[in-house]
């Protein structure tokens, strides 16, 4: 059923160049960082983070209760009355200084990102730890100039933000909610993902050592239910969280009645459309950009393969090639195209789905590659022959899988595209200008990528329509979900 | 007669520049690093195209052709030797006895400027001094204009004088700027007959770079898919180290896999690479760089 393909077989291995993990410090147990200190938590708690590439234990970390998040709440609420006074350039002066950090110590950031989720060091190297800083430096620059952001209408911060932080870009994310969120005059309490808590807590000792009045930004760690305390906190003002779907609804029915805000940055199931005039071998690059990246956890993902029938076959055959050079395994190694899926648990979402289209009679295409033993790894598979009705077009896998539908018009891929519950982001292959505006006009998406995929900047806004959440992170508009205005 | 460009691939600069930028992150095995060196000393057309070479100066270069290094052991030998045709004797008979090819450029090299009966007593002359291999350049003037049939027929005719001696064909890439009209001009040497398509003349910057071989590459590879035709590919002008080198390779690699990776199918046109070879090589016996005095210029 898994065919292979070795016509243009590659004849030289590389040598494993991997990362060195000697500067990196991780201590064996992590605290949680409330009012500007490590302090143990209430209940003496503390859960495990795993090295998803060999299961072993990388390092406890506490475990935040009713309790603790109470305590971060209420040290948020002391600093936001000194923290929305003080000069704004003050304020901008501590996010610099917090941007400079992070850029000192990027090497430790990425390799320890790498080693905690599972991505390869050459995305946590050049694309999450420098995007990191880029977002603490932007967002710095508006500390002062927020009159100007938003013209005779006084913009106030909101009081104390309760940030949620997803598993599959921890630093970065950590970064698009605590920039805007400093920036604007607010403190915060943040809880990193359980399964990879490290780089948050390091970010926290570079707060800490940036000076940073105590109390403004809060670290705690916890899984679900930690979450949950966080979201109904009644002294917390805003919530902003990126996750699944599931829990979004579950956060807007909590919030539904109270006077928090809310922003949501959801799930998607994005579609990649490559149009017969395409620059076809770059649209194959991106295509891999689009799903393999991040193995696949990313929001925006381009699951959803959308080919004109006309170069089908060609862009198939030519994806197919290209994905048997397709290095997967250890994240640290610069070679590493792929790295290890980042929990166990995910691990089982993934394959469940593949099973699933495999039931529903999808045509199923893995490259051979050799996978690790230990850990958690998934080759990177396309699914062919597919419709709309299929679950795996349908529903977010999370993972390096693709799902791959032919069109014939322009009307019909816009339907087709359209035709989802997401609305996160779209890619768009062609070399027509016309026909790339013409679409980023019909496409029901955040985002919209013409020729590229997967591209992010701190000064352009990124968000969702429909069930892929709301308010925007990034650019001007990042700014607008941590003010109110009087 | 050339077939119909409106089906012909498009390239996105930017991505193909992403593309290729990835090539030279790549580490490669120490053992893999030293069969490589030698590798790409052997594909290798050494090369002199000045207006001042000599009897003399092509007699010394066919003499460091073939004994690149006294010391090192088991090295292999350039693939060729490049040329102008007044020079293809000389070469051929310094040249005797060993396995090294003579390759000469001809066409009215390197501007291509003239008329297609000259090139062809160019291309004859070359061919009956006893030349295996020619270096044509096609007329890029004609290409530009848009005028391609004339730049087809006219490597057609090449194609005929060379007889039995294999045929490359230089696109002056530098010349044509735009990465679609390299792929176009591939397109059309390989409808005509070439054997290998070629960068550069070396006269013109920029001479070969990554994104245009990239391309070039990629035009070969759609070539064997839909003809199962193998063409091969030489880069010259700008390749002057070992690291260079080794990224086209991993390119080479990477793109058509190892039954591209010889000299029958893939050449550097350099001068000075065969040096930092042979400086790497002795870097990798004796763990210390040599200064470059050590390594004789030709």
């Amino acid at each position: 059923m898994v065919q292979k393909n070795k016509t243009f077989k590659a004849s030289w291995s590389y040598d494993p160049a991997p990362e060195s993990t000697d500067h990196i410090q991780i201590k064996k147990k992590y605290d949680l960082y409330i009012d500007g200190k490590f302090v143990k938590p209430e209940n003496g708690k503390y859960f495990e983070t795993i090295n998803p590439t060999n299961d072993e234990v990388i390092a406890e970390v506490a475990l935040a209760e009713k309790e603790d998040v109470d305590k971060a709440v209420r040290a948020a609420r002391n600093a936001f009355k000194s923290w929305s006074k003080i000069e704004p350039k003050e304020r901008g002066k501590y996010i610099y200084r917090i941007a400079r950090l992070i850029q000192e110590r990027s090497r430790e950031f990425a390799v320890i990102e790498s080693l905690d989720g599972g991505k390869p060091i050459r995305e946590s190297r050049d694309i999450d730890i420098p995007l990191a800083a880029n977002h603490f430096f932007y967002y710095a620059g508006w500390a002062d100039k927020l009159e100007y952001a938003f013209p005779n209408r006084n913009p106030k911060p909101l009081g104390v933000a309760g940030q949620i932080i997803p598993w599959n870009f921890p630093l970065l994310m950590a970064a698009w909610k605590l920039a805007p969120a400093l920036a604007t005059g607010n403190t915060v309490v943040l809880k990193p993902a359980e399964t990879t808590p490290l780089t948050a807590l390091k970010l926290a000792e570079i707060i800490r050592d940036s000076g940073l009045p105590k109390g403004v930004v809060n670290i705690i760690t916890g899984a679900g239910k930690t979450g949950a305390e966080i979201v109904n906190h009644p002294d917390i003002d805003k919530i902003s969280f990126t996750g699944s779907t599931a829990v979004g609804k579950y956060i807007q029915k909590a919030v539904a009645g109270t006077h928090k805000k809310i922003t949501l940055e959801l799930g998607g199931k994005s579609a990649n459309i490559i149009f017969e005039d395409a620059a076809i071998d770059q649209a194959v690059e991106g295509i891999i950009d689009a799903i393999f990246f991040n193995q696949g956890h990313v929001c925006c993902a381009g699951s959803r393969l959308f080919i004109q029938e006309s170069v089908a076959d060609t862009v198939i055959q030519k994806l197919k090639d290209r994905m048997a050079t397709l290095i997967v395994g250890d994240p640290l190694d610069k070679n590493t195209d792929i790295g290890a899926i980042n929990s166990k648990r995910q691990l089982k979402t993934i394959e469940n789905y593949i099973k699933i289209g495999l039931d529903e009679g999808g045509e199923i295409y893995q490259t051979d590659c050799k996978l690790p033993k230990k850990g958690n790894w998934c080759a990177p598979t396309l699914f062919l022959n597919l419709s709309q009705s299929h679950t795996i077009v349908q529903e977010e896998i999370f993972g390096p899988v693709l799902a791959i539908q032919t069109f014939r018009t322009i009307q019909e891929v816009i339907e087709k595209a359209n035709n989802t519950p997401y609305g996160l982001a779209a890619g768009v292959w062609t070399q027509k200008g016309a026909k790339l505006f013409h679409l980023s006009q019909k496409l029901k998406a955040g985002v919209i990528w013409g020729n590229t995929f997967n591209k992010f900047d701190a000064t352009s806004p990124f968000g969702g329509y429909k069930e892929s959440g709301f308010g925007r992170e990034g650019g001007l508009h990042g700014l607008k979900p941590y003010v109110k205005f009087e | 007669m050339i077939k119909d460009f409106s089906k012909i691939p498009t390239y996105d600069t930017l991505g193909v520049n992403e593309r290729v930028d990835r090539f030279s992150k790549r580490s490669i095995k120490n053992s893999s690093k030293i069969e490589g060196l030698k590798l790409a000393l052997s594909m290798i057309d050494l090369t002199t195209l000045e207006g001042n070479d000599t009897k003399g100066k092509v007699e010394q270069l066919c003499y460091k052709a073939m004994h690149p290094h006294n010391t090192l052991q088991g090295l292999p030998t350039v693939a060729a030797i490049c040329v102008y045709p007044p020079f293809v004797s000389v070469a051929k008979k310094a040249l005797q006895g060993s396995k090294i090819n003579v390759a000469s450029v001809a066409t009215a090299f390197p501007s291509g400027q003239s008329d297609l009966k000259i090139k062809l007593a160019d291309t004859k002359f070359a061919v009956d001094q006893g030349a295996d291999e020619i270096d044509m350049v096609i007329s890029r003037g004609k290409f530009l204009s848009g005028d391609y049939q004339y730049v087809y027929d006219e490597i057609v005719a090449v194609k005929e004088a060379c007889g039995k001696a294999h045929l490359k064909v230089i696109l002056e890439t530098g010349e044509l700027e735009t990465l679609d009209n390299v792929r176009k001009a591939s397109e059309i040497a390989i409808q005509a007959g070439a054997d290998f398509i070629k960068t550069s003349t070396g006269k013109i910057q920029p001479a070969a770079t990554l994104p245009v071989t990239y391309v070039m590459l990629d035009t070969i590879k759609d070539h064997f898919i839909k003809t199962g035709k193998m063409i091969g590919m030489k880069p010259a002008g700008g390749i002057s180290n070992s690291k260079t080198a080794f990224q086209y390779l991993i390119m080479l690699n990477e793109i058509l896999g190892e039954k591209w990776m010889n000299n029958k199918y893939f050449r550097f046109g350099a001068s000075s690479l065969a040096n930092d070879i042979l400086m790497q090589l002795v870097k990798s016996e004796t763990g210390f760089y040599q200064s470059a005095n050590y390594f004789s210029k030709d």
